[in-house]
C-alpha cells in the first residue's frame, strides 16, 4: 500500500513519550529484524575511544550561543563532563567611557549593554542618577516610566521566547512573537523615533511625553498581545518535544540559586519569591496589582513558565498604568538638570543661561553614592554610581544580571547531554551585550 | 515528571514578619536617616575592626577592616539574625585624588529580612592591592571578582581560579578603571594592532583545555613547550 502524505504527517507528528515524559529515543543503528545494534568493537580490536574525553568548541559565532559566547566543553561520549565558559569578545569598557560623560551622556550607552531592554536600562540609570541628585520626579513620569519598564519587559522576553524556540526546534513561535514585539517597537518609534536604541529617559524625566493617540494604540496592544500568548501557549506549553527537552534540565536548588547570585526569572524558577519590584520596590511598583509568578524544580521548563506568566503579569500592570495616567508635567521643575524648552532658551535670558551651563558642563549632583536595582527581565540590574561633586561621575557600574547568571552554567550543564547545553543555555537569556559590556 | 521533588518556596521578606511592607522611598536625605539595624550589630560584635558608618541617601554604607573582614562576610552570611545570602555585587571605586584610598565596594543583599548593605574595604594604593576571596561563602562571587581583578587588578586571596574575564589573557596594557589608565589604552593604535595581528590563533584553547582531549601529542612544539613549564592558560 502506497503511503500517502497524510499518514506520514500523522506518522512524523505522534511523539512517543517514555514513562519520564522525554521523547523515545530511536536507535539509529538496528538490524532487519528491529533489533538494537551495539557499537562494541569486534573481538580482539581495542576501541581507540574508549574513556578518552573529547574537547569540544561552541562559538563564539555560533547562532545557538546568543552572542558571542563561547563554551569549550569536555564531552565524555555525549555528557558533558566540564564547561568552561569565555567571555569578554564584545567589551567595549562602557564603565570607562562613563567616566569621561556627564550623567545624560551616558544613557545612551545603556541602550546598548542590554539591548533588548534598552527603555528599562534607561530608567534604571535615571533612577540611580536621580538619587544621586535628590531628585522626586513627577507622578506622571512615575507612571511613564513603569509602562516603559514593562513594554521593554515583554519585549525582552519575547525575544527570549522566540529565539528559544529556535533552539530547540520550532519556528512558528518565533514569528508569531516576533510579531508582537514588532509592535510594541512601533509604539516606541511613534514615542521617541528610535526602536532598538530608545534613550528614552533623562534625569528628571523623560526625553520626551507621549504623542497624541498613544494610549490608544498602547490599548490596542494589550488587547490583542494576550491572544498571541494563548496560541503560543496551545502550540508549546504541552507540546512533547518542548516538554521533553526542557523538563529536568540544568535544576537549581533554592539554596544554590540564591548562593549563585541568580536573579530574575532563574532564581523564581527555583522557586525564590524574590522580586525586586516586590522587596525593595521603585517607581511605586507596590501599588499595582499583580503577582509574582515562581517554579517549583528549577529546571529550563519552569523557567519558561516563569517568564509567561511575567509577560501576562505586565500587561496587567500596563493597563493599570493607563488607568492612573494624568495630565500634568513629565519633567521636573528644575531647569538646573532638565533642560528649558527650546523656545525659552532663545527668548529668556535665564533660561539661555541653564541652558548652556547644562550643555556645555552637565548637571552636578552633590558627593555621594547610589546603588539603583530595578527588575529587568534578566533579574536584578544595578546602576552604583559614585560622585564626587563634578559633572561627571567617578565610578559607574552596571550590576549585570546575566553575567551573574551565567557564571552559573558550568554549574547547570554538568552531567547532561550536549543537546541539553543549548537548552540551558538558552534558559539564561544571556545578551552578551551586558555581560560584556 | 522531573527527577526531583519539588522545591519549596523561599519567600523573600519572610524573616521579617513585623516589618512594614516596603515601599518606594520617598524624600531621602542625602545623609542620615535610619541606618540598617545590621550597622548596630556588627559594631557590637566585632568593635574596633567597623569603621565609619554613613548612610548616604538612605543606603547603609560600612567601612570594615581588612584583617577581619572574611570573618565579618561569614558572620553576616550565617546569623540567624543577618541572613545576607545573595551577593549582589562586588566593585571596586578609585576617586580621581590620588590622595584617597582605592575603595573595594560589596553590595550584600538579605532576602529574608529585606535588608540591603553595603561595606567598604580601604585600600592603600602604595601596597599591593589585595582583598580576601568570599568565594567560599558565596558562589556568586566568582566572576564578579574576576571582573574586579581584571579592571582594578586587585588580588581576591583564596579565589579558585583568579585571572583576567572580559579582557584576554596575555593583554599587556594594565588594568583598564584604573584612573591611571588612558581611555584609549596604554599602547597606541599602531601597537594594538600589531599584537592582535600577531596574536596566535593556534592559542585559542587554553592549556588545560588541550590537556582535556589528548590533542598534546598534535600539539605544535612551542605549545608542548609552555604547556610543560606549567603554563594554564593561553586564551
Amino acid at each position: 500500500m502506497a503511503t500517502t502524505k497524510r499518514t506520514v504527517e500523522v506518522e512524523l507528528s505522534t511523539t512517543g513519550l517514555d514513562a519520564q515524559g522525554r521523547p523515545q529515543r530511536v536507535p539509529l543503528v538496528s538490524d532487519e529484524g528491529g533489533n538494537v545494534l551495539t557499537m562494541e568493537a569486534p573481538p580482539g580490536i581495542e576501541p581507540d575511544f574508549n574513556g578518552e574525553h573529547m574537547l569540544i568548541n561552541i562559538g563564539p559565532q555560533h547562532p545557538a550561543t546568543h552572542g558571542v559566547l563561547r563554551l569549550v566543553l569536555e564531552l565524555d561520549g555525549e555528557t558533558v563532563v566540564r564547561c568552561i565558559p569565555h567571555v569578554g569578545y564584545l567589551h567595549c569598557g562602557f564603565e570607562k567611557i562613563g567616566e569621561y560623560r556627564q550623567y545624560n551622556q551616558i544613557i545612551p550607552w545603556t541602550d546598548r549593554e542590554d539591548y533588548l531592554n534598552s527603555p528599562g536600562n534607561n530608567v534604571a540609570f535615571a533612577l540611580g542618577a536621580e538619587r544621586l541628585f535628590g531628585i522626586e520626579i513627577t507622578e506622571r513620569c512615575k507612571v511613564l516610566r513603569v509602562i516603559t519598564c514593562e513594554l521593554s519587559r515583554i519585549m525582552s522576553h519575547l525575544v527570549w521566547a522566540g529565539t528559544t524556540c529556535i533552539d530547540i526546534g520550532a519556528f512558528t513561535p518565533f514569528l508569531w512573537m516576533f510579531y508582537q514585539r514588532e509592535a510594541i517597537y512601533k509604539l516606541l518609534e511613534d514615542w521617541v523615533g528610535a526602536r532598538l536604541t530608545t534613550t528614552i529617559t533623562r534625569v528628571g524625566g523623560m526625553a520626551a511625553d507621549i504623542p497624541d493617540g498613544w494610549v490608544d494604540q498602547l490599548k490596542h496592544f494589550t488587547r490583542t498581545f494576550p491572544k498571541t500568548m494563548s496560541e503560543v501557549d496551545r502550540v508549546v506549553t504541552r507540546n512533547g518535544i518542548w516538554v521533553g527537552r526542557t523538563v529536568g534540565l540544568g535544576v537549581m536548588n533554592p539554596d544554590e540559586a540564591v548562593n549563585y547570585g541568580l536573579t530574575g526569572p532563574m532564581l523564581r524558577a527555583s522557586g525564590v519569591a524574590y522580586d525586586v519590584r516586590k522587596d525593595f520596590p521603585y517607581l511605586d511598583y507596590e501599588t499595582y496589582d499583580f503577582e509574582v509568578p515562581i517554579g517549583s524544580s528549577g529546571d529550563v521548563y519552569d523557567r519558561y513558565l516563569v517568564r509567561m506568566e511575567e509577560m501576562r503579569q505586565s500587561i496587567r500592570i500596563i493597563e493599570q498604568a493607563i488607568a492612573r495616567l494624568s495630565d500634568g508635567p513629565v519633567n521636573i521643575d528644575d531647569h538646573r538638570v532638565v533642560l528649558p524648552p527650546k523656545s525659552k532658551a532663545t527668548s529668556d535670558m535665564e533660561s539661555m543661561i541653564h541652558h548652556f551651563k547644562q550643555v556645555m558642563e552637565g548637571p552636578r549632583p552633590p558627593i555621594g553614592e547610589s546603588y539603583v536595582a530595578v527588575e529587568s527581565p534578566k533579574g536584578e540590574k544595578g546602576y552604583y554610581m559614585v560622585s564626587d561633586g563634578t559633572s561627571k561621575p567617578v565610578r559607574w557600574r552596571i550590576r549585570p544580571p546575566s553575567f551573574v547568571n551565567l557564571s552559573a552554567i558550568p554549574k547547570m550543564v554538568e552531567g547532561h547531554l550536549l543537546s541539553d547545553v543549548i537548552a540551558i543555555n538558552a534558559s539564561i537569556d544571556i545578551v552578551m551585550g551586558e555581560i560584556d559590556r | 515528571m522531573s527527577d526531583t521533588a519539588p522545591f519549596t518556596p523561599v519567600i523573600a521578606g519572610a524573616a521579617a514578619t513585623n516589618a512594614p511592607a516596603p515601599s518606594t522611598p520617598r524624600n531621602v536625605p542625602n545623609r542620615g536617616g535610619a541606618a540598617n539595624p545590621t550597622a548596630e550589630a556588627l559594631r557590637a560584635k566585632f568593635g574596633s575592626a567597623i569603621g565609619r558608618v554613613d548612610v548616604v541617601w538612605g543606603e547603609t554604607t560600612v567601612i570594615v577592616d581588612k584583617a577581619r573582614f572574611s570573618e565579618i562576610a561569614q558572620w553576616l552570611h550565617d546569623d540567624p539574625s543577618q541572613r545576607y545570602d545573595l551577593l549582589a555585587d562586588v566593585t571596586a571605586v578609585e576617586f580621581r585624588d590620588p590622595e584617597q584610598p582605592l575603595e573595594v565596594v560589596w553590595h550584600l543583599r538579605s532576602l529574608p529580612f529585606r535588608r540591603f548593605l553595603r561595606l567598604k574595604v580601604q585600600l592603600d594604593k602604595s601596597q599591593k592591592l589585595s582583598v580576601p576571596s568570599v568565594w567560599s561563602i558565596w558562589k556568586s562571587a566568582d566572576w564578579i571578582e574576576r571582573e574586579c581583578f581584571d579592571m582594578f587588578g586587585i588580588t581576591f586571596e583564596g579565589h579558585p581560579d583568579l585571572r583576567r574575564i572580559l579582557m584576554w589573557e596575555q593583554y599587556k596594557e594594565g588594568f583598564p578603571l584604573r584612573k591611571d589608565f588612558p581611555l584609549r589604552g596604554r599602547f597606541s593604535r599602531s601597537e594594538q594592532l600589531r599584537q592582535a595581528l600577531a596574536a596566535n590563533p593556534e592559542a585559542r584553547y587554553s592549556m588545560e583545555e588541550l590537556s582535556i582531549a589528548q590533542a598534546y601529542e598534535d600539539l605544535p612544539d612551542e605549545m608542548r613547550r609552555r604547556l610543560s613549564a606549567g603554563e594554564k592558560t593561553g586564551e
